[in-house]
Parts: C-alpha cells; structure tokens; sequence
C-alpha cells in the first residue's frame, strides 16, 4: 500500500497544507510518497523529504511545472501511478490548488474522487462533509486507487524528523494547453487565514469598508491575528474576495475566531465552526452566532472593539 | 462556436438540509429543489457570450431524472437556445455525469463548456476538471472573468491569496465562482418563450456507459452540533474569561 501525495509550494517553500496531507497520510498506513513538481524546486524537495512519515520524494523539475498548471501536473501524476503497480491511494489538500488538480488526476486514473476528507476510518473508508457542513458521509471507495482531497483543518500538520530519499522524477511533456499569463497575489503583512491560530472576522455590521478595516485591524494587530469576512460584507465590497470565509469561501478552524457583527449565516457557519473558540460581539441578542459561539457580547461593535483593545 | 453549460437540481440553497432518521441520506422529499446557483452564473456566462457574439449557441445539458427538465427550462428562460436531458433514475458520481456531458460534447461538437464550480449538495466540486480530463481540454477552474478572441480564452480565476490569469487554447472549459457574474432576473416572457424551445431526451443506459457509483455511502449523520455558550457582560469579562478559562489569548 503505496500513497502518493501531490505537494502544494511555491517552488521555494513547501505549504503548509502539505503537511496536513502528510498526516492525513499516515492514517492510512503503507508508504507515502510525495511529489514535488515544479521549477527549479529542489529546495522543496528536500523540505519535503525532512517531513515525519515520508518514506520518498520524487522530484520533478521543468519550466512546464513552475506554474502548478492543472494539466501538465495531472498528466504527470497519471504516468507515475501507472508506472508503478503499488500506488493504492493519490491525495492533495482540498485548497484551491489540490481542488484543481486532483479531479482532473482522479478521471485520468478513472477513478472517483473523495472531496473534502475529514477522517481516515480504514483505508477505503472516509468521511466528508456535505451539505454545506450539514451533512457528515461515511463512505467506503470501491476504486483500486483511492483519490482523496484532504480538508487540511481536520488534520495537525505533520511534524519534523523525516530521512526520506530524493528521487528524480523525469519529467513528462509539456501538453502546450494552457500558459500562465500572470498572478496577483496580495503580500500579507498578517497571517493567512487558513493557517492562523486567531482570526478577527468582519460582517455586514461593520457598514462600510472604511469602517471595517478601521475597525478590525487594530484588533488583529493587538492579536496577531488574521482578518476575515462574511459573504455579505464579501458582497458589500467591504473586504476583498480573497477574506470570505465560509462553505464557498475559506474554510478555517482557528484557536480564536472573533466574529464582529456578523449574524451567522448557514454559509458562513459552515467556515467556521469547527474553531476552537468562538467570541461573537453583535447588538442583534437573537442573531444566530450566537448559538455557536462559547463567548458572545451583546453590544454595539464601534463601541466594544476599542474596549476589547483596550482591555487586552 | 458552441458552447456547453452543465447544469444539476439541487436542493434549493434557502432550505436547510435535514439528514433522514435511518441515517440513508439528505431527505429531499417535498422540499424545494431548483437550479445549481453556480451553474445559473454558468448559464448567464455562457448567454452574455452568444449576446457578444462569441458564441453561436448555448446547449444547456442535465443528467438526472425527467424532473430535471424543468431546471433545464430555468436555463433556457435565462437565455440558452436549447437543452439535452441525459435521463436517469440512478445516482450519479462527479465522474459519470463526466462521461455523460463528454458524450454530448464530443456529438455536438463544443469548442467551450462551462460548469459550476461546485454543486451545493454533495460539494464534491470535480465535475468540470474531469471532463477537462476526458476530452483532453485545457481548464480554469473558479473563473471570475472571461474574455474570448479568437481560438484563446483568457480567464482570470480565485487562487488562494489572490487571482491568476491563464490564456488557453480552445477547445477549454471553465468553473465558475460566485463573482462571475450576477444571473439576470428571469422574466415572464422568458419562460414562455423557454417552453417552446427544443428539449431532446437520452436514456442514459442507452449509452453504453460506465456510469456505475465508485463508492458506497454507508451511512449519513447529522454533524457534531456546537452548544451555544455563555454570554458576556463586558469586554472586561471576556477578555478575563478568553485568558483564564479558554486560556487562547
């Protein structure tokens, strides 16, 4: 029983998201294997190759990867599973990275695909969410190889003290079907969100974007935290898209998760809720985050938050 | 050109999913169910396209039961010329409903198809990256931009932390997110002039294709519920309990 996981990084430092997948991995048992593909990365292989429970790293260099395009990367991952009969289960983080990959990977393999895995019972039986976190699945696979997406916050990350061998992997042909034309990634000067252990969220309450950064950024800053926002202050043009967390946003599972007038959507519910601690601070005394929340403050937000500061 | 657009019936995103007591499933019975809302941006997409001339035709396609085709009129009120209904009783896996929509891609000759990025009731999100797969097609998944010229599409999609930009070469398909675009409102007249609009039917056994399920669902429960917890008096109160009880900050 061989699994082979498809690495998340940037060609210089290898994602967090990884490691969780790493440890989802070992879960499983057998061997794990992790691929490394990208653009002078070797770096990240012998990252990879240091984490707990990797048996080996296969290393893929080629102009043709350095963008992690979805085409190149699966047709890579197709030919390395069928080159080799022992690879029982293929997993990426369920990131939007490995949620772009590893359908594409699973109907080359002709396999089905387990999205969202929450928990390893055996290795073909898995839980997910669905129903936008409503609903939990128990559900057993029936394909020779397992594809599995991993919701990376069910899973501590995979820790230090592995001596795994580096292999080169050669690399296949480039398919010629898509190029990177360019990225606009925001530089944050605060955690990410999916990996912060305290998130200060903003919702519809907060009633203007000026407002909502005025607002909640000194608390993040007090904090160390990572800002984040409902859909509704997403679609209010409060805070950027990339801030949204719930079902079709981000979904996160912080030590601390501050929600500041937010009422508590389903969708947003559905982000958040398996957060260690939860503090609501919202005026509407019936508005539904508070039945989520271990901590809620009745009050008006312009008002509690400076106190909040102030008293931390 | 033509282009595709994959719809699915779900049930409808203001109804709360209620899980069945025998722990079989999601009970649907009697609910409302309507259009996928990421396949309504898809649908709208697809229509500003033709509307600009990019496009000659819309094709919306379904798989699912013959219910299914009052979703597949829905599409045609916002604007698509025609639908196809690969009709089933049988659950479908992202995969099958794959193959499917590959076979009327590849009989009508699409050059452009688009999906929702995930459906919001299994939210497996895979249906539109395996059809890339089968049909051997270039893929942007999570598009909140389209522009088309020629035989390339630039697309600008979600990526964590920010947007990337992507020229493919057509044949391509996409997945739409959220900011994509707005659906427009149906109108009345819309909807009758969908109902006169052609509706062909498949018999998905017919087919000759695998569209067995891959994995069994052995049982479905309600999630773990969070209890509500206490209610502070004061920032004070709580910044005491966040330090002394929680012990988070």
């Amino acid at each position: 029983m061989t699994t082979l996981i498809i690495a998340e990084h940037d060609n210089t430092v290898l994602k967090a998201a990884t490691l969780n997948t790493i440890a989802a991995a070992t879960r499983i048992g057998g061997d794990i294997h992790v691929l490394v593909a990208g653009g002078n990365c070797v770096a990240v292989a012998q990252a990879a190759a240091a984490v707990a429970g990797v048996s080996k790293v296969l290393h893929a260099d080629a102009t043709h990867y350095e963008a992690h395009l979805a085409e190149n990367l699966a047709a890579l991952v197709q030919s390395r599973v069928r080159a080799d009969a022992g690879y029982t289960h293929v997993l990426a983080p369920a990131t939007a990275f490995g949620k772009n990959v590893l359908p594409r990977v699973a109907a080359l393999l002709d396999a089905s695909q387990v999205s969202d895995v929450i928990a390893i019972e055996s290795p073909d039986t898995f839980q997910r969410p669905f129903y936008a976190g409503n609903a939990l699945a128990r559900v057993q696979s029936k394909d020779a190889i397992k594809v599995l997406s991993i919701r990376t916050t069910a899973f501590d990350p995979a820790g230090a003290g592995g001596t795994a061998v580096v292999e080169t992997l050669a690399a296949a042909g480039d398919l010629g079907l898509t190029t990177l034309v360019g990225r606009e990634v925001v530089k944050l000067e605060r955690p990410e969100l999916t990996a912060a252990s305290v998130i200060v969220s903003g919702g519809r309450g907060l009633g203007a974007a000026d407002k909502f950064h005025a607002v909640l950024e000194p608390l993040a800053d007090k904090l160390g935290a990572a800002i984040g926002a409902s859909r509704a202050a997403v679609d209010a043009g409060y805070a950027p898209n990339d801030y949204q967390v719930g079902q079709t946003g981000k979904i996160v599972a912080p030590q601390l998760y501050v929600a500041v007038g937010i009422s508590g959507a389903i969708q947003h519910l559905a982000g958040m809720k398996d957060s260690k601690v939860i503090v609501a601070i919202n005026k509407d005394a019936e508005a539904p985050i508070f039945q989520v929340a271990d901590y809620g403050l009745v009050a008006d937000l312009f008002s509690a938050v400076p106190e909040l500061i102030a008293a931390l | 050109m033509k282009i595709l657009v994959a719809v699915k019936r779900v049930l409808d995103y203001n109804v709360k999913a209620r899980v069945k007591s025998d722990g079989s499933g999601v009970d649907l019975a009697n609910q409302k169910l309507s259009m996928n809302p990421f396949d309504e941006i898809a649908c709208e997409e697809a229509v500003r396209l033709r509307e600009a001339g990019v496009a000659s035709e819309v094709i919306v396609v379904s798989c699912g039961p013959t219910v299914c085709q009052e979703t597949l009129r829905s599409a045609m009120a916002i604007g698509a010329d025609r639908a196809v209904l690969i009709e089933t009783d049988a659950g479908l896996e992202p995969l099958a409903v794959a193959k499917l929509m590959q076979h009327v891609a590849t009989k009508e000759g699409v050059q452009f198809a688009i999906f929702g990025k995930q459906a919001i009731d299994d939210d497996a999100g895979q249906t539109g990256q395996m059809f890339g797969a089968l049909m051997g097609w270039a893929q942007a998944s999570f598009a909140s931009k389209v522009q088309i010229s020629g035989d390339t599409a630039t697309i600008t999609r979600e990526i964590d932390g920010g947007l990337e930009t992507l020229a493919m070469k057509l044949p391509a398909v996409i997945t739409t997110d959220l900011r994509l675009n707005e659906p427009r409102f149906i109108t009345l007249p819309n909807i009758m002039k969908a109902k006169k609009k052609p509706m062909e039917v498949i018999k998905a056994a017919e087919l000759g294709i695998d569209i067995a399920p891959r994995t069994v669902t052995l049982h479905v429960s309600e999630p773990p519920t969070r209890k509500a917890g206490i209610k502070v008096a004061d920032t004070a109160e709580l910044v005491k309990r966040l330090k002394e009880e929680a012990k988070v900050i």
